[in-house]
C-alpha cells in the first residue's frame, strides 16, 4: 500500500513541473479605464480570442511539446506613469516571457523602454508612431501600419473628387496624431491642396466649439483630424451640430468602432483610415481566414470586430508563428524568427524592418479607407479605398 | 470680422457660467475665510446629478435645475459640519487641507464609480445663427439662467433677514454672535449656498459640453481665477469677472492656437494674484458691502 | 562637531545604508524598484516639509521642480550630449534659480493666495512646456537607449541611478535636519508661527522665504532628473502631475509636518500602500480616496501626524528623533 502511495505521489510530482513548464506567460497592460478604454479593450478582446483558440487547439507547438498560453494583464488607466511600473512588475514578479504592448503610441513608447531594459520581446498591435523604432531597439515588433501612412488613402481619394480642396487639420496633441498629420500635410501639399488650418488641441479637450468656429472661419471645406475615440466622436458630433459645412471629413480611430454609429446623422459620410475591415480580401498562409476570424469574433462578442480587435489577434498569431518556426521559446531564437517573418495573414502582410535604425518598424502592411454610409436606412461601414478592396462607391460630398 | 464677433459673444455667454461658478467660491471665502477646495468636485456632482436625473429618471433637462440647486444645498450643509466646522478658527492651512482632502475622496470615489469616461447630457435648443456661425441655444439658455440665479442670490442677500444675517456674520463674526445670530448655523447655510451654486454651475455646463469625473479641476481653476479677479467676497464682482474671462477667451482663440489659451489664463491668474489681490473690483473702486 | 553626537544623525545614516545595501544583496531588482519609488517620495516629502512644516506655506505645485529638473536633465543629455552628473547638477541649479525668480513674485502672497498661486505656477509651466518646441512640446522627449551605454549598459545604469537617488534622499534628510537645527530654521519656524511678529522681531522674512523656496527646489530637481532619465521618456502630464504633488503633502502631513523623520516615515508607508493598490483590481481607483481620508483624519484629529502621535506616547523618542 505504501509503495502504491509513494508511486502515486512521485507520479504527481513528476507531472507537476511538466504542467508548470508548459505554459507561456504573456504580459501586457490594458487601458480598461480612461479615455483610451474603448479601443484598448477592443484590442484585448482580439488577443483573448487568439489565446482561447490556441489553447483549445492544445497550445503552441514547440518541437514536440505543447505550450498553453497564459495572459497576465493590468489596467494602466490610460496613464503613462503607471505603464512603466506595471511592465516592470510583469517582468520581475509575474515572470512574463513575452510582452504585448499597451494601446496608443504614447504608452507604447514608455513600455518599450522597460522591455528593452530587460531584454524582453514586445509585439505592438496598438502603436503606429514610428519614432519609437528609430531610437535603437532589438526586441520591438510593430504589427500594424505606421502612422505616416494613415491618411494617404484619404488624400488619394479626395484628389479625385476635389482637386482644389482646402484642408483644416485639427488633431490631438499626442505622438500618434501628430505623426499622422505631419506626414499627411506633406502629402496634401504635394497633391496640390491648400492647408487652411493646422492646429492641435490638448488630448484632454472635451469641447471643440471654439476650434470648430476657427475651422469655419478658415474657409476650409475638408476636415482631417481627431485623435482617439473620445475626442474623435465629440468632434464628429460638434461638426454636425455647428453646421460646419465640410464636404469631406476623415477622422482618426474613432469612426472605426461600432460604437460610432450611435452618433446617428453626425456619423453619416465620415471616413476613417483603417488597419483592417471585415470586408478585406487578404489571403492567409496560416491562422484563420478573414471570414473565419470575423465569424468567430461575432460569435464570441456579438459585435463586428474593428481593426483594434484584429490587430490584437494578429499580434498573438505572429508570435505563435515565430515560436513555431523557431522550435523554441528562447528569446534570441524567437527574435531571429520574428526578424525573418514575411507572413500573409487575415490581417494582411506582416514584415518587420531589421536594420538597427528602424528595427521593428512595420514595412509591409497597408491601410484601407472606410466610410459610414446609409444603406436601407441603417448606418453601415463600407470600404472605399483602395480600388481593389472597394465594397461601395465613395459618398461625396458629405450628406 | 464676423468670426471674431461670434467668438467674443460666445465667450461672454460661457463666461457668465464661469461667473456663477466663481460666485460659489467667493461667497464662502468672503463669509468664513475658507477656500472651498471641494468646489471642483461639487461642480462635477452637479454635472453627474443632472446626467442621472435626465437619463435615469427622465426629467427634462432644464427642470433639473431646482433639483440640483436644492440637492447641492443639502450636500453642502453636512459637508460644512464634517470638514469645515472644526477647522474654522485654526490657521488657514488647515481648512485648505481639509477641504482638499474631501475633494480627493469625492473625486476618487467618482473615478471608481464612473471611471474617466466621457458623459453627455443630451440638451438641445434651437440656436441662433449669424451668418455661417451658430450660437447653440444651450449657451444662450445657460447665460440667461445664470442671470436669473444671480438675481435671486442678490435678492436673498439684500432683501431677506437671513441674507442680512449672512452679511453680518461675514462682516464681523463676533459682533454677530453678540447680537444673537447663531453664527455656526449661518455659516453652515452660507456654505450650503456656495455648494449649491457650484452644483448649478455644473448643471449648466453639462448642458453645453461633454464632461468626465475629472472635469471639475479645470473649472475649479477658472472659478478661482474669476474669484480672485472679481475680488473675494464679492458675488457681483465674480459675475463681472466671469464675463471678463469669457471675453478674454473669446478674444484670444481666433488668434492664438487653442493650446496657448491655458497658458494665458494661468499667467493672468498668477499676475492678478500678485499685482491686484483685490481684483478688478478694487481697480474699479467697487466697495465691498 | 556636536552633530555627530546626536543619535538622529546616525539613524539617518543607517536608513541610507539600509536602502543602499538591501537590494544589492542578491541583486534583488524587485526590491530595488520598490525602494526607488520610496526614495523619490521621501526626497520630495522632506523638501516640501521645509516650506510646509517649518514656514507654514503650502506649496501645492511643488512637483513643478521635479518636472523641470527632469526636463533640464533629459534635454541636456539628449540634445546636447551632456554626461549624467553634469546634467543633473546643471538642472538642479537652473531650477533653483527659476524657483528664486518665481518666488520673488509669489512669496509676497500669504496663506491661501500663495497656495493657489503655486498651483497656477505648476499648471502654467505645464501648459507652456506642452507648447515649447525645443522640449518636444506635448509629445515630450524620448531618450535613446544609447545614453545608457556610458554607464555600462541598461542593467548597470539602473543600479547607478538607484544609488544616486538614495544619495539624493540622504542629502534631503540631512538638509532638512540641518535647517531645522540652525538659526535659519528657527527663523522659518518663527515665520510659521506668526509672520508679522517674526518680521517685527527682526527676521528678514522675504529673504528667508525666498531662500527656503529656492533651497527646497534643488534636490527634487535632481531627483526628477534621475527619475526621468531612468524612464527614458518625459512628457508634460507625467512631469507636472499635480496628483503627485498632492500625495507629497499628504505624506508630509501623515508622517508629521515639521519633523525630519515624519516625511520619511510617511513616505515609506504611503509608498507601500500605493504599491499594493496599484495592481489590486478593486482598489486601484481608491488610491485617491484613501489619501483623502487619511489627510482629513489627520487634519481634523491629529495635526501632528504619526510623529506627533508617537512623541505624545513615548516622549523619550524626542531625544533620538527629530
Amino acid at each position: 500500500m505504501k509503495k502504491i502511495l509513494l508511486a502515486a505521489a512521485l507520479g504527481v510530482f513528476a507531472a507537476m513541473p511538466a504542467f508548470a513548464d508548459n505554459t507561456i506567460t504573456i504580459g501586457m497592460t490594458v487601458s480598461k479605464t480612461g479615455p483610451l478604454n474603448v479601443d484598448s479593450v477592443s484590442q484585448l478582446r482580439g488577443s483573448e480570442l487568439w489565446r482561447d483558440e490556441v489553447n483549445a487547439a492544445g497550445g503552441i507547438k514547440v518541437g514536440n511539446k505543447h505550450y498553453k498560453v497564459r495572459f497576465v494583464e493590468y489596467d494602466d488607466q490610460s496613464v503613462g506613469g503607471r505603464v512603466q511600473q506595471l511592465y516592470t512588475r510583469l517582468i520581475l514578479q509575474d515572470k512574463a516571457q513575452f510582452l504585448f504592448g499597451p494601446y496608443s503610441s504614447g504608452l507604447v513608447a514608455t513600455a518599450a523602454v522597460i522591455s528593452e531594459q530587460y531584454g524582453k520581446i514586445m509585439l505592438i498591435g496598438g502603436g503606429a508612431e514610428g519614432k519609437t523604432y528609430t531610437l535603437g531597439n532589438k526586441y520591438l515588433f510593430q504589427c500594424i501600419t505606421r502612422a505616416g501612412e494613415y491618411l494617404s488613402g484619404a488624400i488619394a481619394e479626395l484628389k479625385e473628387h476635389n482637386p482644389h480642396a482646402k484642408i483644416a487639420f485639427v488633431y490631438s496633441d499626442d505622438p500618434f496624431s501628430k505623426a499622422v498629420v505631419a506626414a499627411a500635410k506633406k502629402a496634401a501639399v504635394a497633391a496640390g491642396f491648400t492647408v487652411a488650418m493646422d492646429e492641435s488641441y490638448p488630448p484632454s479637450t472635451t469641447d471643440f466649439t471654439a476650434v470648430i468656429n476657427k475651422v469655419i472661419s478658415s474657409g476650409a471645406d475638408t476636415f482631417f483630424g481627431g485623435g482617439h475615440y473620445a475626442d474623435g466622436a465629440t468632434l464628429a458630433r460638434q461638426l454636425h451640430d455647428q453646421k460646419a459645412g465640410m464636404k469631406w471629413v476623415s477622422i482618426l480611430v474613432a469612426p472605426d468602432s461600432e460604437k460610432f454609429k450611435t452618433l446617428g446623422a453626425a456619423a453619416d459620410g465620415i471616413t476613417v483610415p483603417s488597419q483592417w475591415e471585415p470586408q478585406v480580401k487578404y489571403k492567409a498562409d496560416f491562422g484563420p481566414s478573414v471570414e473565419q476570424f470575423t465569424a468567430e469574433y461575432v460569435l464570441k462578442y456579438k459585435d463586428l470586430p474593428d481593426y483594434h480587435a484584429a490587430s490584437g489577434y494578429v499580434v498573438g498569431l505572429i508570435l505563435q508563428h515565430a515560436i513555431e518556426q523557431a522550435h523554441s521559446i528562447d528569446p534570441e531564437k524567437v527574435t531571429a524568427a520574428l526578424n525573418k517573418t514575411d507572413a500573409h495573414t487575415f490581417f494582411g502582410q506582416v514584415k518587420f524592418a531589421t536594420d538597427p535604425g528602424h528595427h521593428g518598424l512595420q514595412v509591409a502592411h497597408q491601410m484601407v479607407l472606410a466610410q459610414w454610409q446609409m444603406k436601407d436606412g441603417k448606418l453601415v461601414k463600407q470600404m472605399v479605398w483602395p480600388d481593389a478592396a472597394r465594397t461601395a462607391a465613395v459618398v461625396y460630398p458629405l450628406p | 470680422m464676423l468670426g471674431l464677433l461670434a467668438s467674443i459673444l460666445d465667450g461672454v455667454l460661457i463666461g457668465a457660467v464661469y461667473g456663477l461658478a466663481g460666485m460659489g467660491i467667493t461667497l464662502i471665502w468672503g463669509v468664513m475665510d475658507v477656500v472651498n477646495l471641494t468646489h471642483g468636485a461639487m461642480i462635477v456632482a452637479g454635472m453627474f446629478g443632472t446626467y442621472l436625473l435626465v437619463s435615469a429618471a427622465g426629467i427634462p433637462v432644464y427642470a433639473t435645475l431646482p433639483i440640483v440647486l436644492v440637492g447641492g444645498f443639502l450636500v453642502g450643509v453636512p459637508l460644512y459640519w464634517i470638514a469645515v466646522h472644526r477647522v474654522i478658527g485654526q490657521p488657514p492651512l488647515m481648512s485648505l487641507l481639509s477641504t482638499f482632502a474631501v475633494n480627493l475622496v469625492l473625486v476618487g470615489l467618482g473615478t471608481a464609480v464612473w471611471g474617466t469616461d466621457l458623459f453627455n447630457v443630451p440638451a438641445s435648443l434651437p440656436g441662433f445663427s449669424m451668418g455661417r456661425y451658430t450660437f447653440p441655444g444651450t449657451h444662450l439658455m445657460a447665460a440667461a439662467l445664470t442671470a436669473v440665479i444671480a438675481g435671486v442670490l442678490y435678492l436673498f442677500l439684500y432683501r431677506t433677514r437671513i441674507g442680512k444675517a449672512v452679511r453680518a456674520v461675514s462682516a464681523n463674526r463676533e459682533a454677530a454672535e453678540l447680537v444673537g445670530i447663531p453664527t455656526a448655523r449661518v455659516l453652515a447655510m452660507a456654505f450650503g449656498i456656495g455648494v449649491a451654486l457650484a452644483c448649478v454651475a455644473g448643471m449648466l455646463i453639462s448642458t453645453m459640453f461633454p464632461f468626465t469625473v475629472l472635469s471639475g479641476d479645470a473649472y475649479q481653476l477658472k472659478s478661482f481665477l474669476v474669484t480672485v479677479l472679481g475680488g473675494l467676497g464679492n458675488p457681483t464682482g465674480a459675475l463681472v469677472a466671469g464675463v471678463a474671462l469669457g471675453l478674454v477667451e473669446g478674444l484670444t482663440t481666433p488668434f492664438v492656437p487653442v493650446s496657448w489659451t491655458l497658458v494665458i489664463e494661468f499667467v493672468l491668474f498668477v499676475v492678478v494674484l500678485i499685482a491686484v489681490p483685490g481684483g478688478l473690483m478694487q481697480l474699479l473702486r467697487w466697495r465691498r458691502s | 562637531m556636536t552633530i555627530l553626537r546626536r543619535p538622529f544623525f546616525w539613524i539617518i545614516a543607517a536608513v541610507i545604508a539600509l536602502f543602499a545595501v538591501a537590494p544589492s544583496v542578491g541583486n534583488n531588482v524587485e526590491l530595488r524598484e520598490n525602494l526607488l519609488l520610496a526614495a523619490v517620495y521621501i526626497t520630495l516629502a522632506s523638501n516640501i516639509n521645509m516650506m510646509l512644516g517649518y514656514a507654514g506655506y503650502v506649496n501645492f505645485g511643488s512637483i513643478v521642480f521635479f518636472g523641470l529638473g527632469g526636463y533640464f536633465c533629459v534635454w541636456l543629455m539628449s540634445a546636447h550630449g551632456w554626461p549624467l552628473l553634469a546634467a543633473l547638477l546643471a538642472g538642479g541649479c537652473a531650477v533653483s534659480a527659476l524657483a528664486l525668480l518665481f518666488g520673488l513674485g509669489i512669496l509676497r502672497l500669504r496663506g491661501v493666495y500663495f497656495a493657489l498661486a503655486t498651483i497656477g505656477v505648476n499648471e502654467g509651466v505645464m501648459a507652456f512646456v506642452a507648447n515649447f518646441g525645443p522640449w518636444g512640446g506635448s509629445s515630450g522627449i524620448y531618450l535613446s537607449p544609447m545614453l545608457f551605454q556610458p554607464l555600462g549598459g541598461p542593467a548597470r545604469a539602473l543600479w547607478v541611478i538607484y544609488y544616486l537617488l538614495v544619495g539624493v534622499m540622504g542629502l534631503s534628510l540631512y538638509l532638512s535636519y540641518a535647517v531645522k537645527r540652525s538659526k535659519f530654521g528657527l527663523g522659518l519656524r518663527a515665520i510659521g508661527q506668526n509672520e508679522d511678529a517674526a518680521a517685527v522681531l527682526g527676521v528678514r522674512t522675504p529673504r528667508f522665504k525666498a531662500a527656503v523656496y529656492s533651497l527646497s527646489a534643488f534636490l527634487p530637481a535632481i531627483a526628477g532628473g534621475l527619475y526621468f532619465f531612468k524612464s527614458a521618456f518625459i512628457q508634460p502630464p507625467d512631469a507636472f502631475d499635480l496628483q503627485f504633488s498632492t500625495e507629497t503633502i499628504v505624506i508630509a502631513m501623515l508622517g508629521g509636518q515639521g519633523t525630519v523623520a515624519g516625511p520619511a516615515l510617511g513616505a515609506y508607508l504611503y509608498e507601500e500602500l500605493r504599491g499594493w493598490l496599484l495592481t489590486s483590481p478593486t482598489f486601484s481607483h481608491f488610491q485617491l480616496v484613501i489619501a483623502g481620508v487619511l489627510l482629513l483624519a489627520i487634519v481634523l484629529f491629529a495635526p501632528g501626524g504619526l510623529m506627533g502621535w508617537l512623541y505624545r506616547r513615548w516622549p523619550r523618542l524626542r531625544d533620538y528623533f527629530e
